[in-house]
């Protein structure tokens, strides 16, 4: 038998967007002088522990929330000092005059953070104000009341084995019920996921179209380092046909964030994100600025960058999806802190009203009819149509982009369309393969000794995290058409296609997974189930 | 009878330390920290007796700056029964917690101190040892099962040879090894109940103890950095290698 506990609103996920909304339950609460339980919970080991982001903040949404946030000791410290954005060829590099950059490129008033400091603060901010606040604990399972309204979740059960049997340290989970449950799972949510086919709520809108991030963090000698410079590049080592590009940002201490995002509707096989991170740090414009430095950690996460169009129906009975989950994401500024932030906020806020007024597992549609009016809507609206202008390729899509932002302010009175990442791969044979460079061990590193420095773990005995639909499709399609993708998109080695006497096997090292999310993206068939393993394990980033 | 377990607040295991670059120790800045993992094993064993009717209460105690509340919680949720903290914001040295723990001994009387065999951080492996000498009990470090019975506890220790059980009269120290358990993981409720549960908090003044560190860190660096193998054609090689490069045979 599973305990159960109630609470006025339960909040899964301790990114940005859960934080944001459990601060703002609190804050109404404490100034209407009443009194809301709001419980989170975080599959993280603690607050930040999976979180992975650039990352330069846009501090409008955040100044809403707590406005004297320095003086609150913000982990929030190196103003953007300078915009550089690069065309990168081969071996060179053409800096974009800013006067020619659309203002989405602008980083004026913004600041380079590790956003996971930034949630722990959050998640302080959050226990001071009486938030419950339980780092640990995965939300396994949607429950629903008779009327069909989700009325919380269940946490994951610890001490499975394999099979799925009790073990000898066999606890059950939680249920977890509340009037309204606030689903802030970041980009591609599990649970998330399920609500959308549950409640259709991505009936009549685009697909959902993502990106790959991966990140790592040096420590760089002083004189390479250029504290509040923002570097964003395009071109090399992309084809011009295939959407993608890094960032270097130079925080405080000696520390440069930096990163490549690969738009995972790629249509090569042969692609491997985790190979064009690597390569893409030797390039002169980019190695001056980290070599003689170290690598301290090593990350990986998918980014949702579909915009307005391809945004789910954010409400239903019970709840509401915030942030990533509901793909509140400016994709032409790569900023989705800022918008997790307020949407958080503004769902909180109608959740708040709905509380006040009795109710309780019905629809939150003050929350999509704020965010229509909000600021956070006409942004969105403007830069809607980046991705799907990227689709054109870097040349065309920019210069597009550009003419629609810099001509027409945004305003133009078209909406282009996404189609879905999972159906752009071509087949193996059809297309060239990519040679990488080995790693040199400087700049350069192989996938293992990449994860190590994720710290991810999980215990070896539990059922496998990642599922497959077909145990045979991973050989029967993966393998025969597209050469085992999932060996190459996966940024901590856990798919091997590994030869034995009866024929190839997909052997799934589910200890190494660093919660990207881009397995259950990218897979060709959707085989790939991501579900939630035990609670505390995954990755634990410090700072990322 | 009443247990008594000191917990350390360590750097989580999973987490890859870095020497900081001007040598003074490592940099533990904002790095996620968690309870000592032989201390999760010591309180475990502490709840298992008290579950088996044998102890009456654990009381957990940890030493160190404030945050070690997270660790005393979490032993709690475990199952102990309530936290002591010493708090200060000195490093603490091994002499300086064994004679913490003593006055706190002196003050609790528990029949059974049940340590871990040594920190994950410092790997000094002293404090339950330090202990038993201030106390004139007696010892039985590395346990891998433990008895108590009536005035007395009977421990298997792992030692180099094998195993080695002996037999000690109460009041004693224990310190864990791994196999003496596997903790279970803590509940969600057992995490509710934990925040109630009473939490003492006494500075190290208070407990009549200087705590002033007795040595002085020189310098901390990483292990020299491994050069890469070499594949060897056979055992001739092999052994030629080892005569004349390595000079180990
Ligand atoms: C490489 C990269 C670069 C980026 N650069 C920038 C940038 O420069 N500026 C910017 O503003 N934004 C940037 N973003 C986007 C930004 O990081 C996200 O928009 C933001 O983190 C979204 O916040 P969120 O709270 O919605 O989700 P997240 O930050 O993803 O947080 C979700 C949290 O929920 C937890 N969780 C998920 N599922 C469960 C579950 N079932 N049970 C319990 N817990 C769960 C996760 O562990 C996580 O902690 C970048 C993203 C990436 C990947
Ligand atoms: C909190 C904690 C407490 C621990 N306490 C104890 C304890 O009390 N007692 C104990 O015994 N251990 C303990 N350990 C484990 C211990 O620290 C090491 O993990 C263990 O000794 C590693 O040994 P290993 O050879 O299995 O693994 P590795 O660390 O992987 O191997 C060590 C070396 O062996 C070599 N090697 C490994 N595999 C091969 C191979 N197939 N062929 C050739 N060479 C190989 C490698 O060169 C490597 O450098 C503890 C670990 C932790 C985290
Ligand atoms: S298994 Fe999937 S979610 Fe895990 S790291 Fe690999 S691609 Fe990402």
């Amino acid at each position: 038998m599973r305990e159960s506990m109630e609470f006025d609103v339960l909040i899964v996920g301790g990114g940005p967007a859960g934080l944001a909304a459990a601060i703002r339950l609190k804050q109404l609460a404490q100034d209407k002088g009443t009194d809301v339980s709001v419980c989170l919970i975080e599959k993280g080991a603690e607050i930040g522990a999976h979180i992975l982001s650039g990352a330069v903040m846009d501090p409008r949404a955040l100044s809403e929330l707590i406005p004297d946030w320095q003086e609150q000791g913000a982990p929030i410290k190196t103003a953007v000092t300078e915009d550089r954005v690069i065309f990168l060829s081969e071996t060179g590099g053409r800096q974009i005059p800013n006067a020619l950059l659309p203002d989405s490129f602008h980083n004026d008033g913004n600041y380079i953070v590790r956003l996971g400091n930034v949630a722990k603060w959050l998640g302080e901010q959050a226990e001071a104000l009486g938030v419950e606040v339980y780092p640990g604990f995965a939300g396994a399972e949607v429950l629903f009341d008779e009327a069909g309204a989700v009325k919380g979740v269940a946490t994951g059960d610890m001490g499975l084995t394999r099979e799925g049997e009790p073990g000898p340290n066999y606890q059950p989970g939680m249920e977890l019920h509340a009037k309204y449950t606030l689903f802030a799972e970041g980009c591609r949510g599990h649970l998330g996921k399920q609500l959308e086919a549950k409640y259709k709520l991505r009936e009549g809108v685009d697909p959902q179209t993502y990106g790959i991030g991966i990140k790592e963090l040096w420590e760089v000698p002083a004189e390479r380092h250029v504290p509040g410079l923002v570097v964003h590049t395009a071109g090399w080592p992309m084809d011009s046909a295939t959407y993608g590009g890094g960032f270097v940002y130079h925080l405080e201490d000696n520390l440069v964030s930096i990163g490549f995002v690969v738009g995972l509707n790629y249509t090569n096989p042969h692609l491997s994100p985790f190979e064009e991170m690597q390569r893409y740090k030797t390039h002169p414009e980019i190695r001056k600025y980290i070599e003689g430095g170290k690598r301290l950690a090593y990350g990986a996460r998918a980014i949702a960058a579909g915009g307005l169009q391809s945004q789910p129906k954010l409400v239903f009975p019970g709840g509401a999806l915030i942030g990533d989950d509901a793909g509140f994401l400016n994709a032409a500024r790569i900023k989705g802190s800022h918008a997790a932030i307020k949407s958080g906020m503004l769902a909180a806020e109608a959740a708040f009203d709905a509380l006040g007024a009795e109710r309780s597992r019905d629809e939150l549609a003050a929350f999509p009819e704020a965010f229509r009016t909000s600021w956070l809507h006409a942004e969105l609206h403007k830069t809607r149509n980046f991705k799907p202008y990227m689709k054109k390729g870097l040349w065309m899509g920019s210069l597009l982009f550009g003419i629609d932002q810099n001509l027409f302010g945004g305003k133009v009175p078209w909406t282009l369309h996404n189609s879905a990442d999972h159906t752009a791969l071509k087949p193996a044979a059809e297309c060239e393969k990519i040679a990488y460079p080995k790693p040199d061990g400087v700049l350069t590193f192989d996938r293992l000794s990449s994860v190590f420095l994720s710290n991810t773990n999980h215990e070896e005995e539990q059922p496998c995290h990642l599922q497959l639909k077909d145990a045979g499709v991973p050989i029967s399609v993966n393998l025969a058409q597209h050469d085992a993708p999932e060996q190459r998109y996966c940024p901590a080695g856990v798919y091997e296609i590994v030869q034995e006497e009866a024929g190839p096997r997909l052997q799934i090292n589910a200890q190494n997974c660093v919660h990207c999310k881009t397995c259950d993206i990218k897979d060709p068939t959707q085989n790939i189930n991501w579900v939630v393993p035990q609670g505390g394990e995954g990755p634990i980033y410090q700072g990322m | 009878m009443k247990i008594l377990v000191p917990v350390k607040r360590v750097l989580d295991y999973n987490v890859k330390v870095r020497v900081k670059a001007d040598g003074t120790g490592v940099d533990l800045s904002n790095l996620k920290m968690a309870m000592n993992p032989f201390d999760e094993i010591a309180v475990e064993e502490a709840v298992r007796l008290k579950e088996a009717g044998v102890a009456t209460e654990v009381v957990a105690v940890s030493c160190g700056v404030a945050a070690c509340q997270e660790t005393l919680r979490a032993a709690m949720a475990i199952g102990a029964d309530r936290g002591i903290l010493v708090e200060t914001d000195v490093e603490l040295q091994p002499l300086a917690v064994a004679k913490l723990l003593k006055a706190l001994c002196d003050k609790e009387a528990p029949q059974v101190v049940i340590c871990g065999k040594q920190a994950i951080d410092d790997d000094a492996n002293q404090t339950g040892q330090m202990l038993a000498a201030l106390m004139g009990w007696p010892q039985a470090t590395f346990a891998s099962k433990v008895t108590l019975a009536g005035e007395s506890t009977t421990v298997t220790r792992e030692i180099d040879g094998g195993l080695e059980t002996i037999e000690l009269k109460l009041p004693a120290v224990v310190t864990t090894d791994l196999r003496l358990n596997e903790p279970r993981y803590a509940t969600l409720p057992n995490i509710m109940k934990a925040k109630k549960k009473p939490l003492d908090t006494v500075k190290p003044d208070e407990l009549g103890v200087d705590v002033a560190p007795r040595l002085a860190t020189l310098k901390v660096a990483e292990p020299p950095k491994r050069s890469a193998g070499v594949r060897v054609a056979d055992v001739a090689q092999l052994v030629d290698k080892l005569k004349n490069e390595a000079k180990v045979i």
